[in-house]
C-alpha cells in the first residue's frame, strides 16, 4: 500500500458480497475512483452491479474485503453513518413529506439548526431549478422533476460520493437525453464524485469519465468510453458496448486473422499465435461495394440478404457462406443502395477493426 | 446498534458480516419478542394443555386423571351420537358453501364488471355486514323467523299458511349464509377484478362463445378465489357455535355446541379436548391445503 | 372492460337479479330488527305502533349497562395491546431475518385459523391449570374476571393486527427506509418519520378490526369471563337463548350502530387517502407542461 498517494474516493479491495452459501453475487472486485470522476458502473441485469453500489452506501454490507471512502475503511458502518448520498432508483422520495421537507430531511437528521436546514433545502431545490415546488408533495411532480428533487435531497448534504441507482431508468427517452446533459453538467458544477449504475450502454457511454463493464460479480474491463468502445477486452464487452460484428478466427500471426471459413484477414494483433479469437467489425465501420468495384485492403464476399432503411442510414445483413453481418451505412442523397439478393463485397480499414479473446 | 461501531476501520470478513447480520437478527427477535411472549403463553400453552387433557381420563367427580394416557376420548368419535354429529357438522357447512357459492359467484361477477364508481358504492353495501356485529345478525334471523314473526306473516298473507323453520337444519343453514356470505364474496370478488378483460375478448376473437368463454377463461383464473371462499366458508360454518344455538333445535347439535356441553355441562373435559382437537386438527389441513394451491389471499 | 364482453340478454338479466336478491338477503333482516326495535307490541315481530319505550327500558337496566361497560373495557384496552404488539411482530416479521421466524410466522396464523371454540376451550382450560399453579406455588387466589377476557381478545387480537400491518409493510416501498437511513436517519428515527407514518392506514385498519372482533365475541368471553365480567354480547347471547324480547331488540340496535358507525369509520379513512390521491392527479394534469406522459406512467409505477 502507497501511503503517500491521494486517496481515492472509492477504494475497493477484493470486495466480495455472497447471498447464502450459493450466490456470490460480487466475487472479489477491486478499483479505484478517483476524486471528482463520473464513473459508470455498467452491465446486465444481475450482474453484481447493484449489489457493489448499494455496499459503497452500506445498504449492504460485504462478506469479504476493502471498501474505502477518501482513505477511511468503511467496514460494517452503518448507512447513515458514511459520507455518501444515494438517488434511489424510481427516486424512494417520502410522499408524506412536502419537497422541502424531503430535501432538508437530510439536514435535520443531522441535526441542522431547522431554519438553516430549510434555508439550504430550499437553495437545493432552486439549483436543480423547481423553487415554486417547494410545498408540493412529490406524487405532484412529473418523472423529471421527482428526479431532480431526488438529486437535491442528496447533494443538499454535500456528500463526498454521490450514488446514482439507475437514475434516469424511469424516464421516457427524450426527457432522458435531456436529464443526461442536465446531470453531467450538474456534476461539473459540484465537483462531487459521482457513481452511478447502469444497464444502458449510450448512457453510460454519454455520461462517464470511465466505465466498469461487470459480468457475473466480476469486472470484465474498466476503461474510458472511447477506450472500451474502441478496444474492447473480450467478446462480451464488445457485444455489450454498441453493436458489433463477431467473426470468429484463428490468429496466425501479429499481422493476420484466420477467419473459420479460412480467408485470411490482415488485422493487427498481439494475441499469441494459434489463439481462438473473434475480430470485431462494427457494423458502420464496414463499407459495401458491388463485386467489380475492388477496393483496397481486405475484404469480403457475400449476398445482401436483407435491407433495412433507417431514416439516417441503410441496414444490411450480408450473409457471407458462413455467418451473416450487419452493416449499416450512412444515407446520402447521390448514392444508391443495394438490394436483397445483390452480391456484393464488404470491406473495412485496418483501424476499424479490434480482435478479442474468444 | 451495538456493534457496528467497533468494527469499524478494518477491512470485513465473512465472520465481520456475520456478526452484523446477527446484531440485525437480535433486534428483529426483540421486536418480535413481546408477541411472542404473550402468544407462547397465553397461545401455544393452552394448546398444549388442551392436547394433554385429550389424552387424559374424566374420574367420577367431573375432574380430570392425568394419569393413565389413553385414546378413549378419540374413540368416541366412533360412538353413533358423536359420529352424526360429525357428519351432520361437516354436512351442513358443506350445504353451506355450496348455497354461498351460488349465490356469491355471479354476484361477484357482476359486481366485478360494473363501473369503478358503482363497485365502489356496491362494496361498501357489502363490507357493512360483514363488520355488523355477529350476534345481532344471527339475532335478526331469529326475529324473522320466529313462530309468527315476518316471515311466517308474509307467507300466510299470500296463502301459503305459517311457516315454522325456526329450530330446524334449514334455520341453522340460512344463518350460517347469512353470516359468512361475505366471506365468499370478497375474494371472489378480488379474483375476478384482477381478471384482464382482454383475455375473454382474446377468446371471443378467437370464435368462443360467451358461455365458453366464461367456462375456458373466467372460471379457471377465477378458482383462486373460489378456493380462498370456500375454505373462508367451510371453516367457520364447521366451528359454528353461536348460529346453531340461537337458530337450531335439539336435533341440530353441531360439533361446537356439542364441544361447549362437554365443558359446561357434562364436565367431561377429556372429551371436549379431543373434540377441539379433531376440530382444529380438520381446520389446519384445510388450511395447508389451500396454502400449498398458494392462493394467498386471506 | 369493453362493452362487447358484457353479459347481455338473459345473463345480464339474471346477474342483475341476483344482485338485488343478495342485497335484499344482506339489509332485509338488519332492517327488519331495526323497525321492531320501534314496536310498542311486547311480541317481537308484530308492529304495535312507534315507541321509544324499549331504548329507555335499555338505559335503565343495570345489567345491561354493567355489561356494556366490560365490553367497551375489555374492546379498548385488548385493541391498544394488541396493536401495539401486534405491530411490533408485523415489523419483526417484514423487515428482519432471525432465528424461529418461521416458528413465530406460524404461531400468529394459528389464532386466527382455529375455531373460536377451540380457542375458548383452550384459554378456559389454561386458565384454570394456571389458577391451581399460582394458588399451589404462591398461595394466591385468582379467578376469572375481567382481565382473563382482556388477555384472551389479546391472543386472537394480536394476529389480525399483525396481518394487516404486514400487508401495509408489504406494499410499502422499501426503499424508502433505505433513503431514510442513507440520509443519517438512524433506524429509530428512520421508523419515526417514514416507516411510521406510511403504516399508519394499516396501524387504524387493525386496531378497527380488532374493536369489531372484541365486541364480536361470545364463545370466548363465555369461556372465560368470571362473575361480574360478563360482556355484552354474551349477556344478550343468555338473553336470546331464554326467548326474544323487545328489550333484545333494541339493544341489539345499539349494537349494529356501533359496528356500522366503526365500518363508516374505517372506509372513511380510506377514502380520505384515496381523495388525496386523486387530487393530486387533477393538479398534476392542469400545470405540468414538462412531461405528463412520463410522470402518469410514473404513477402507475409507484402504485403497482
Amino acid at each position: 500500500m502507497a501511503e503517500e498517494e491521494i486517496a481515492a474516493a472509492v477504494e475497493l479491495q477484493g470486495l466480495t458480497k455472497r447471498f447464502g452459501a450459493d450466490v456470490t453475487a460480487v466475487d472479489s472486485i477491486d478499483l479505484r475512483i478517483e476524486d471528482g470522476e463520473f464513473f459508470a458502473l455498467l452491465g446486465p441485469s444481475g450482474c453484481g452491479k447493484t449489489t457493489t453500489l448499494r455496499m459503497i452506501a452500506g445498504l449492504e454490507f460485504p462478506t469479504e474485503g476493502s471498501l474505502r471512502i477518501y482513505g477511511e475503511e468503511m467496514g460494517t458502518l452503518s448507512p447513515n453513518k458514511r459520507p455518501v448520498n444515494t438517488v434511489f432508483q424510481n427516486y424512494a422520495l417520502f410522499p408524506h413529506m412536502t419537497v422541502l421537507d424531503n430535501v432538508a430531511f437530510g439536514l435535520r437528521m443531522q441535526k441542522v439548526d431547522k431554519a438553516e436546514a430549510n434555508k439550504r433545502a430550499q437553495e437545493a431545490i432552486e439549483m436543480v431549478r423547481l423553487g415554486q415546488m417547494a410545498k408540493r408533495k412529490p406524487n405532484q411532480l412529473s418523472g423529471g422533476q421527482q428526479q431532480r428533487i431526488a438529486l437535491a435531497r442528496a447533494l443538499v448534504n454535500r456528500p463526498k460520493v454521490l450514488l446514482l441507482d439507475e437514475p434516469l431508468g424511469a424516464l421516457d427517452l427524450k426527457l432522458r437525453q435531456e436529464m443526461q446533459i442536465e446531470l453531467k453538467s450538474l456534476q461539473r458544477e459540484v465537483g462531487i464524485t459521482f457513481v452511478f449504475v447502469t444497464h444502458d450502454q449510450e448512457e453510460a457511454l454519454t455520461l462517464s469519465d470511465r466505465i466498469a463493464v461487470m459480468h457475473d460479480g466480476k469486472f470484465l474491463q474498466v476503461a474510458s468510453p472511447e477506450n472500451m468502445y474502441e478496444r474492447p477486452a473480450n467478446r462480451f464487452v464488445a457485444d455489450f458496448i454498441g453493436q458489433t460484428n463477431l467473426l470468429e478466427g484463428t490468429v496466425e500471426d501479429a499481422e493476420t486473422v484466420c477467419l473459420a471459413n479460412g480467408a485470411r484477414v490482415s488485422v493487427a494483433n498481439d494475441k499469441a499465435e494459434g489463439a481462438k479469437v473473434a475480430v470485431s467489425l462494427r457494423p458502420e465501420r464496414i463499407n459495401v461495394h458491388a463485386l467489380d468495384d475492388k477496393p483496397d485492403g481486405p475484404s469480403l464476399e457475400g449476398v445482401v440478404s436483407s435491407v433495412t432503411y433507417l431514416g439516417t442510414a441503410h441496414s444490411y445483413r450480408i450473409a457471407m457462406d458462413w455467418m451473416e453481418i450487419e452493416v449499416r451505412e450512412e444515407n446520402r442523397p447521390s448514392r444508391g443502395h443495394f438490394n436483397a439478393g445483390d452480391s456484393v463485397l464488404i470491406s473495412w480499414h485496418s483501424d476499424g477493426v479490434w480482435v478479442v479473446d474468444n | 446498534m451495538v456493534d457496528t461501531e467497533s468494527v469499524n476501520g478494518s477491512p470485513v470478513t465473512p465472520e465481520l458480516e456475520k456478526a452484523a447480520e446477527r446484531a440485525d437478527s437480535r433486534r428483529g427477535f426483540l421486536l418480535a419478542l413481546p408477541a411472542l411472549g404473550f402468544l407462547t403463553l397465553f397461545f401455544a400453552t393452552p394448546l398444549v394443555i388442551v392436547a394433554i387433557y385429550s389424552f387424559a381420563t374424566r374420574n367420577r367427580f367431573g375432574g380430570t386423571d392425568l394419569s393413565g394416557w389413553n385414546l378413549d376420548s378419540y374413540r368416541r368419535l366412533g360412538e353413533p351420537i358423536v359420529r352424526d354429529i360429525l357428519y351432520r357438522s361437516l354436512f351442513l357447512a358443506f350445504i353451506t358453501t355450496v348455497i354461498c357459492l351460488i349465490f356469491a359467484y355471479p354476484f361477484s361477477y357482476y359486481l366485478a364488471t360494473r363501473k369503478e364508481s358503482v363497485r365502489n358504492i356496491m362494496l361498501v353495501f357489502v363490507m357493512i355486514p360483514f363488520w355488523t356485529n355477529f350476534l345481532v345478525r344471527n339475532y335478526a334471523w331469529r326475529v324473522l323467523l320466529g313462530n309468527g314473526g315476518p316471515l311466517s306473516q308474509a307467507t300466510e298473507a299470500v296463502g301459503l299458511g305459517e311457516t315454522s323453520i325456526l329450530f330446524t337444519p334449514t334455520a341453522v343453514v340460512l344463518g350460517l349464509v347469512y353470516g359468512y356470505l361475505p366471506f365468499m364474496v370478497l375474494p371472489l370478488y378480488a379474483s375476478i377484478e384482477r381478471i384482464d378483460w382482454r383475455l375473454v375478448e382474446a377468446s371471443r376473437d378467437l370464435y368462443a362463445s360467451g358461455w365458453t368463454s366464461f367456462r375456458k377463461i373466467i372460471l379457471p383464473l377465477s378458482m383462486p378465489g373460489v378456493i380462498a371462499g370456500s375454505i373462508l366458508v367451510f371453516i367457520p360454518s364447521l366451528g359454528a357455535y353461536v348460529t346453531p344455538e340461537l337458530l337450531g333445535g335439539a336435533k341440530t347439535t353441531l360439533l361446537g355446541s356439542y364441544i361447549v356441553t362437554q365443558f359446561l355441562t357434562a364436565r367431561n373435559w377429556p372429551a371436549g379436548a379431543a373434540l377441539s382437537m379433531v376440530l382444529m386438527i380438520v381446520m389446519l389441513i384445510t388450511t395447508i391445503i389451500y396454502f400449498r394451491k398458494d392462493g394467498k389471499t386471506l | 372492460m369493453s362493452s362487447t364482453t358484457d353479459p347481455r340478454g338473459f345473463s345480464k338479466a339474471f346477474l342483475t337479479a341476483n344482485a338485488w336478491l343478495v342485497y335484499l338477503f344482506f339489509y332485509a333482516p338488519i332492517i327488519l330488527l331495526v323497525v321492531y326495535s320501534f314496536s310498542g307490541d311486547k311480541l317481537v315481530g308484530r308492529w304495535g305502533g312507534f315507541t321509544l319505550d324499549w331504548y329507555r327500558a335499555f338505559a335503565k337496566d343495570d345489567n345491561v349497562q354493567g355489561a356494556l361497560w366490560v365490553s367497551v373495557q375489555v374492546a379498548i384496552v385488548s385493541t391498544l395491546v394488541s396493536v401495539v404488539l401486534g405491530t411490533l411482530a408485523a415489523l419483526a416479521l417484514e423487515r428482519f431475518k432471525f432465528r424461529g421466524q418461521k416458528v413465530f410466522d406460524a404461531l400468529l396464523y394459528l389464532p386466527i385459523i382455529i375455531p373460536d371454540v377451540t380457542m375458548a376451550v383452550m384459554l378456559l382450560m389454561f386458565f384454570s391449570q394456571f389458577f391451581n399453579v399460582i394458588d399451589s406455588v404462591l398461595g394466591l387466589t385468582l379467578s376469572k374476571d375481567i382481565s382473563t377476557v382482556i388477555i384472551s381478545h389479546i391472543a386472537f387480537n394480536i394476529s389480525f393486527v399483525s396481518i394487516v400491518v404486514r400487508a401495509r409493510l408489504e406494499g410499502m416501498d422499501q426503499r424508502l427506509e433505505e433513503a431514510a437511513s442513507d440520509l443519517y436517519a438512524s433506524r429509530w428515527k428512520a421508523f419515526r418519520f417514514v416507516t411510521f407514518p406510511q403504516i399508519i392506514p394499516g396501524i387504524a385498519g387493525g386496531a378497527l378490526l380488532a374493536l369489531t372482533l372484541s365486541l364480536d365475541d361470545v364463545v370466548i368471553a363465555q369461556f372465560v369471563s368470571g362473575p361480574g365480567s360478563t360482556t355484552l354480547p354474551v349477556y344478550v347471547f343468555g338473553l336470546i337463548r331464554k326467548g326474544v324480547s323487545p328489550l333484545i331488540n333494541a339493544v341489539s340496535v345499539v349494537m349494529l350502530v356501533a359496528s356500522v358507525l366503526l365500518v363508516m369509520l374505517s372506509l372513511l379513512a380510506q377514502r380520505n387517502s384515496e381523495d388525496k390521491d386523486q387530487k393530486v392527479n387533477d393538479e398534476n394534469e392542469d400545470d405540468d407542461q414538462e412531461v405528463s406522459s412520463g410522470s402518469s406512467s410514473l404513477s402507475e409505477m409507484s402504485i403497482n
